[in-house]
């Protein structure tokens, strides 16, 4: 072994020449080991002679008469590091080839060669400390602003608030007001349409039956083949369609039925007959041609039951498949699907506008006009008033929500809501919206990943506010739902510094806001508080 | 476009549904059962009865080495050739072969260390019927019967062992396949005569009666299991053979199972299987084959202890049948199935259990002498993730002051699985990495796996294909498989120059990034073929002249053997190599460690790391570790602690964990449990003297370190089944606590007249007793052997090297008659200079007539240590006057000491005597 004395320690000289150690490592505990006076354990467990204080062997329970070697399994040295700060290792460092103390003090018999590189190492830690306690003070100082914002933020908030809760209150009288208004408006304007409708209804009916006598003297001389002025039973027969039970024929004694018991009918008689066919009568001329039958009121609700179910078809499947995307349940995708949805128009709509192939009603006179006009005006009105206050109860809640998040102690935290803030790695980019969620998103393509949601504070007790945890993001194969631990430190701009991904799924940020620096001892201070050493 | 959907979701359920079962256990029909595998289930179909062998006397020669004679089977003809050899050391080799196969049948070469020295055999007496062959000693014989063949080893009047008793020898000849015609119909008579022909033509040589005629058998020419076809040109060729032992009632060995300890009954299940498979969280209690074979199978009762090493490395089956023989003798009879070779069978006659582990080690080697800091503390994850992420983990420990000595990287590590290279965004600097390890004395193992990423541009690869090293298909192409790195080529380790070249890849400048404190971990060395049959090689695949089927059990052993001399050669042959194999073989000890693969987070597992590895350590692979926490899932806190307090008393101590489960580095469970784990770990280091010093002794005389009970109490019938504790040497017995919320375990404490120390209170208990055990989350139940002396290194630091120079403490176990002997040995810990250059210091210590002393075991080698004797605690002791010290020179010096009558504990304080020197310390 290389036992190189030229400057080593004065506790090799001890180990090597087995001295008793003339000066205790430990200022504050110096007056515990007395040169020549027998040494009592610092725990009071036993006393020995001063000459077994540092002699290799352990022989205090607390370890404290090795302070100076590796003899004792629980013992700590004590190395004094000018230059730079002075620490504590466990006493199995000491000797044991790897250089711990800055000042080379615990390698004093290992062959270890150290270099002192306290001043280097204080040097560093003087100019990082410097830094960081400009950093602190710097972001001390926008912590400040920040919580001044808040602070601002907050009242104007609550503020908006109040002024929110007055103008509610004032929105729910107008609306009051405004529906009395709407109500008294659309009772004449019901009447007049009412009548209106009625008198339309009557002229239709009248319309109808004129088409009808049409009809029936069509059919008369359609049925009529002999044109003997008479339908006789022969002539009905060849309408399979008007078979009472539908069995495919229609017998002898089914069309005298129909001719009410008569063998043949003249045109007036005709008449009740046609009101018992009518329905069910077809044209020889349309059927021969096989035209579509005229539009009546059955074929179209068909029509418009087929578009909406066509539209189910044409939209279900989307639903399943976006369901199946979604596997992992990722919450923000159904948001995002139910917005989709929302967005799609009513679809009802259409089918009403085929009335008008019919004679369309005729308009309003003017008088019933005004009155649908001003029932209209007050109804939007009415609208409007409401959606109002539906604005205000939103904006409300929104404030109450912001208001109720925990911001910190002096909502220092509160810049942060509804701001997102990214980092690129090699593979992703990462974004962080604070106390909203944590996603991952591949940079050459790929979906999305929601890495948690905002869930709570998560520092320790003494420093609550220096971790936040979101979880319950995208769940893993076999493993446990994605989250995030982002931790918190001082700097002077609001930054996601660097992600890690420590375990499966488990995600680690680190995030500098000046909202976590505390409020710096001066630099001085600091900075004295180590050179004193 | 509705239904299309319905039927992607009834695949995603299907796939989802077949995840779910995977996750739960091993999913059993992607492996094999003995009905499944054509030759297994053709070989168990024939039943005990007279054997079909005759052994032709007359042709039957004696020369100096061994005796040979003809084999006729009766049936079709077919002629074999017995080989007998008596070995030096108690041991009979029994070897039956074709005695004219039509194309050579594969022997296992490499595994035997040298060809086994053989002794004269003499014949006693012989007849018609049969021959009398002395074995030596006074009535050693062995008896070779004629009509039907069979042989029986006897001392005295006693059969200690028959082979062919049952009849069960079978042995498929080759044969030239009939034409293709017949294999599709076999009922047709006209095709069946021509063969017929054939075979009596091939085997008649004057015999004149009529070969029965042979049918071929469904899964002869072809087997098909799931999609895989394994197209077996050469036919059939399987080998059976029994073996009765009367007497017997307990079997062991035969790993790799995660069973007990001692071997079941097979009959009415399947037998234990041997074929090296990378099965997916295994199950427990089941002799389905696992990572690695030993066919090695000891027999133990109350007078004897005989081994069975069957050297095959085909596929093989065993079947165990223990039940009573004739006259109420109990009797377990064992029947070996291999699919290809030859029956090459060492009878290791004992008689003891130390004669056993002397007689295997003197034909397969010792368990290699690993770097004693390889015996520390090992950091494992799959994966540690960046440069960053393995100095926080090395800060980690550093923090909370436990100690480690390697940190070890998985696959993550590379670039794209291409082995021998690193991620170049994770790990970019991976000599800055791991001269940060060497700065702090500590270590790193990186993983080499065999298959070789299909890459034109990776070197490895390239290398490979160009020189023609790849295992080649069945068409001759390269052999392509499935594997971490996607489609992959596997080399040939069965070619010595493909070895050679491997090895030439780990030297520094060949594997960049690589520096001297890096060592490697061989995975996946089965070989594991994610789209092969039964998640290995198709069985037609070829090592050149040889398919895979010959050689599927070897392949591992290879690798390791490659690797290890790999790192051999890098040191210019001074550094002994540390490499850690999931596949092994008879013969692995020689290159290194061994872990029993992807275990699991469970209880059961935990329990069942103590067989396992006693079953290893019983077929010489000594170096045996689990997984600590489990790989697979995520363990409690409980169960987390218990087992490193389980594995620091097991000879590789290594945590582990898969890349889908939480992290779990020690200080992650709060501080109390970091504070379990800190003690159990420093526990371990403490006693690395002792460990050490059983690995010396495994390396010299090939006994097992982590021992069963019985092999140290052959006598004592209570020990045989005992698996839930074991002995480490002679001297320590570990109960560790296997069990949830447990509040006490039961031990027992063998030897009658001996008495064991708590070696935490150093209480003294007597042996031969139930010993119960209240115990709390601190406790390792561990026991000291009275008259024994072991040596700690009570200092524990942060690793194993900076412990070197460090002071020993004794701890001197007093006998009922108040003796105690142990052993000290030192050397530098890493080199084979204890080997070449005799570097080492070997000591008995011994305890007698109040006199302590030191003397030298090997006075021809040297080594100069720094380390002292700090102290001696004597347990069982009285107190003493006076205490002197006879130093080397004569010198006499008065020791102090501090006796305590409650646990009868005599410390005596700093003798200061060097550990290398002769000294005596006298109580007075």
């Amino acid at each position: 072994m290389d036992f190189n004395l030229a400057g080593v320690h004065w506790l090799s000289d001890l180990l090597l020449c087995t001295q008793p150690l003339p000066v205790p490592t430990i200022p504050t505990e110096r007056q515990f080991y007395e040169e020549n006076k027998p040494f009592t354990c610092l725990d009071g467990s036993s006393t020995i002679p001063f000459d077994r204080v540092n002699d290799d062997y352990c022989d205090c329970r607390d370890g404290s008469d090795e302070p100076g070697t590796a003899a004792c399994p629980n013992g700590s040295f004590h190395c004094t590091n000018a230059g730079f700060r002075p620490t504590f290792i466990p006493s199995s460092r000491i000797n044991d080839g790897i250089c711990d103390c800055c000042d080379t003090t615990d390698e004093y018999n290992s062959g270890a060669t150290c270099q002192n590189t306290c001043r280097e190492m204080g040097r560093k830690e003087r100019e990082s400390l410097q830094i960081m306690a400009e950093i602190t003070k710097e972001g001390f100082l926008l912590k400040q602003q920040l919580i001044h914002e808040a602070k601002r933020g907050q009242e104007d908030k609550q503020g908006k608030l109040t002024e929110l809760q007055g103008s509610k209150k004032g929105l729910e009288e107008k609306v009051e007001a405004l529906r009395t208004v709407k109500e008294t408006a659309e009772d004449p304007e019901k009447e007049a349409k009412e009548r209106h409708l009625k008198a339309w209804e009557e002229q239709k009916e009248l319309i109808r039956m004129e088409k009808d006598k049409t009809r029936m003297a069509e059919a008369f001389l359609e049925l009529d083949d002999d044109a003997d002025g008479y339908v006789s039973v022969a002539e009905l027969q060849s309408h399979l369609e008007l078979d009472p039970d539908s069995d495919g024929s229609l017998s002898e004694t089914e069309t005298q039925g129909l001719l009410g018991g008569a063998d043949k009918v003249d045109t007036s008689t005709f008449e009740t007959v046609w009101s018992g066919i009518k329905d069910k009568y077809l044209s020889e001329v349309s059927q021969g041609q096989s035209e579509p039958p005229a539009p009546v009121e059955t074929p179209q609700e068909e029509e418009s039951r087929d578009f909406v179910s066509d539209h189910d078809s044409d939209h279900y499947p989307e639903d399943y498949a976006g369901e199946e995307d979604v596997e992992d349940d990722e919450e923000d995708d159904h948001e995002e699907e139910e917005e989709e949805e929302e967005k799609v128009p009513p679809t009802v709509q259409t089918p009403e506008k085929r009335e008008d192939d019919e004679v369309s009603m005729p308009p309003y006179d003017t008088e019933t006009q005004s009155l649908i006009d001003a029932a209209q005006k007050a109804r939007d009105d009415f609208d409007e008033a409401e959606r109002a206050l539906r604005e205000v109860d939103d904006q409300m809640k929104n404030l109450e929500k912001e208001i109720g998040f925990d911001f910190g102690p002096s909502a220092e935290f509160a810049y942060l809501y509804s701001q997102c803030y990214e980092l690129s790695t090699s593979e992703y980019i990462y974004r962080l919206c604070p106390f909203n969620r944590v996603s991952q998103k591949p940079k050459f393509g790929g979906s999305e990943t929601n890495l948690g949601l905002w869930g709570q504070w998560a520092g320790p007790e003494d420093n609550l506010y220096s971790v936040m945890k979101y979880d319950h993001g995208q769940g893993c194969w076999q493993g446990p739902n994605r989250s995030t631990t982002v931790k918190l430190t001082c700097g002077k701009e609001t930054v996601v510094t660097s992600t890690s991904e420590p375990s499966r799924c488990e995600y680690l940020m680190e995030f500098t806001t000046p909202a976590v620096c505390q409020e710096p001892a001066s630099l001085d201070e600091v900075l004295h508080g180590h050179t004193e050493l | 476009m509705a239904s299309f959907i319905e039927r992607m979701c009834l695949y995603r359920v299907l796939v989802l549904s077949v995840f779910l079962s995977i996750t739960q256990a091993v999913d059993r029909s992607n492996f094999k059962t003995c009905d499944q595998s054509a030759f297994c289930s053709r070989q168990r179909a024939m039943k005990p009865g007279q054997s079909s062998y005759t052994a032709l006397l007359e042709t039957l020669e004696l020369s100096d080495s061994h005796l040979t004679v003809q084999l006729l089977n009766n049936n079709n003809k077919v002629l074999l050739l017995l080989e007998l050899y008596r070995l030096q050391g108690n041991m009979t080799r029994v070897k039956i072969n074709e005695l004219k196969p039509i194309k050579p049948r594969y022997e296992v070469p490499d595994v035997l260390i040298t060809d086994p020295p053989t002794e004269l055999m003499s014949v006693l007496a012989q007849d018609e019927h049969r021959v009398v062959l002395s074995l030596g000693g006074e009535d050693w014989r062995l008896i070779l019967s004629a009509q039907p063949f069979r042989l029986d080893i006897m001392e005295g009047p006693q059969v200690l062992l028959s082979l062919n008793s049952r009849g069960l020898l079978a042995f498929e000849q080759l044969r030239i396949r009939k034409d293709t015609k017949s294999q599709t119909d076999t009922e047709e008579a006209g095709e069946k005569e021509d063969t017929e022909k054939h075979d009596k033509e091939k085997v008649s040589e004057g015999e004149e009666e009529e070969a029965e005629e042979e049918v071929d058998q469904p899964g002869m020419w072809e087997e098909t299991f799931k999609t895989h076809a394994d197209t077996k040109p050469n036919g059939p060729s399987s080998i059976s053979l029994d073996f009765s032992l009367p007497g017997v009632e307990h079997v062991y060995g035969i790993p790799e199972h995660a069973d007990g300890l001692k071997l079941k009954n097979t009959d009415g299940g399947d037998p234990y299987r041997l074929y090296n498979l990378d099965v997916f969280q295994y199950e427990l209690f089941n002799p389905m084959a696992l990572y690695g074979a030993v066919p090695v199978l000891l027999s133990h009762n109350t007078h004897r202890t005989m081994g069975l090493f069957w050297l095959n490395a085909a596929e093989t089956w065993v079947d165990v049948s223990s039940g009573q023989g004739s006259s109420e003798v109990p009797q377990t009879d064992v029947r070996w199935i291999s699919e290809s070779g030859i029956i090459d069978v060492f009878i290791m006659l004992g008689p003891r259990p130390n004669d056993v582990f002397t007689q295997y080690s003197s034909l397969t080697g010792t368990q290699a002498f690993p770097p004693l800091s390889s015996l520390a503390y090992h950091q494992c994850r799959w994966n540690y993730n960046d440069q960053e992420d393995v100095s926080a983990v090395d800060q980690g420990f550093d923090e909370h002051d436990i100690p480690y000595d390697f940190i070890w990287l998985d696959i993550e590590h590379t670039d794209g699985k291409r082995y021998f290279t690193w991620d170049n965004n994770k790990f970019p600097q991976p000599k800055d990495m791991l001269q940060g390890l060497l700065d702090k004395r500590r270590k790193m193992v990186t993983i080499v796996d065999p298959h070789i990423k299909v890459d034109s541009s990776y070197k490895i690869h390239t290398e490979i294909r160009s020189r023609g090293y790849y295992i080649k298909n069945k068409d001759g192409g390269d052999y392509e498989g499935w594997c971490w790195p996607g489609n992959a080529g596997y080399p040939d380790f069965t070619n010595p120059e493909m070895r050679k070249w491997w090895a030439s890849m780990f030297a520094y400048d060949q594997y960049e990034g690589s520096m001297e404190n890096l060592y490697t971990w061989n995975d996946m060395n089965e070989p594991s073929v994610f789209n092969g049959p039964e998640v290995t090689m198709h069985k037609d695949a070829l090592h050149g002249p040889w398919e895979h089927r010959d050689i599927h059990n070897l392949y591992g052993f290879y690798v390791q053997m490659a690797t290890a001399e790999g790192q051999i050669q890098r040191s210019g042959g001074l550094e002994r190599p540390f490499v850690l194999t999931r596949a092994f073989f008879a013969g692995s000890q020689r290159y290194g460690a061994v872990w029993t693969g992807d275990n699991a987070a469970e209880w059961g597992h935990l329990k069942m790391s103590i067989p396992m590895c006693l079953s290893l350590g019983l077929v010489g692979i000594s170096f045996c570790g689990a997984d600590v926490g489990g790989f697979f899932k995520t363990p409690s806190a409980e169960l987390l602690v218990r087992w490193y307090q389980a594995g620091a008393y097991q000879p590789f101590f290594r945590a582990h964990a898969h890349l889908d489960t939480p992290r779990r580095e020690p200080w992650l469970f709060g501080p109390d449990n970091t504070a379990l784990i800190r003690e159990a770990v420093r526990q371990r280091y403490t006693l690395l003297p002792y460990w050490y010093l059983q690995f010396y002794h495994a390396q010299r005389t090939g006994q097992p370190v982590m021992r069963p009970l019985w092999v140290e109490y052959p006598e004592d019938i209570a020990t045989f089944s005992i698996d839930n504790e074991f002995l480490i040497g002679r001297d320590l017995l570990v109960h560790p606590v296997t069990d949830e919320r447990s509040s006490g375990v039961t031990a027992y404490l063998p030897g009658n007249g001996e008495v064991w120390y708590d070696v935490h209170t150093f209480q003294r208990h007597d042996g031969a007793q139930n010993l119960s055990i209240p115990v709390t989350m601190s406790s390792i139940p561990v026991f000291q052997r009275g008259g024994s002396i072991i040596c700690r290194k009570n200092r524990v630091r942060r690793s194993s090297s900076c412990m070197e120079n460090d002071p020993y403490t004794l701890y001197v176990a007093l006998d009922s008659q108040g003796n105690a002997e142990g052993e000290i040995y030192i050397d530098d810990g890493h080199t084979f200079k204890h080997k070449t250059d005799k570097q080492f210091i070997h000591r008995r210590l011994s305890f007698t007539a109040n006199s302590l002393s030191s003397s030298d075991l090997s006075p021809d080698s040297q080594f100069p240590t720094a380390s002292w004797v700090e102290q001696v605690n004597i347990l069982g002791a009285q107190k003493p006057d006076a205490v002197t010290l006879t130093a080397t020179d004569g010198g006499e010096s008065s020791v102090e000491f501090e006796f305590d009558p409650d646990t009868a504990v005599l410390t005596l304080r700093k003798p200061g005597v060097n550990a290398g020197v002769n000294w005596t310390l006298h109580l007075r």
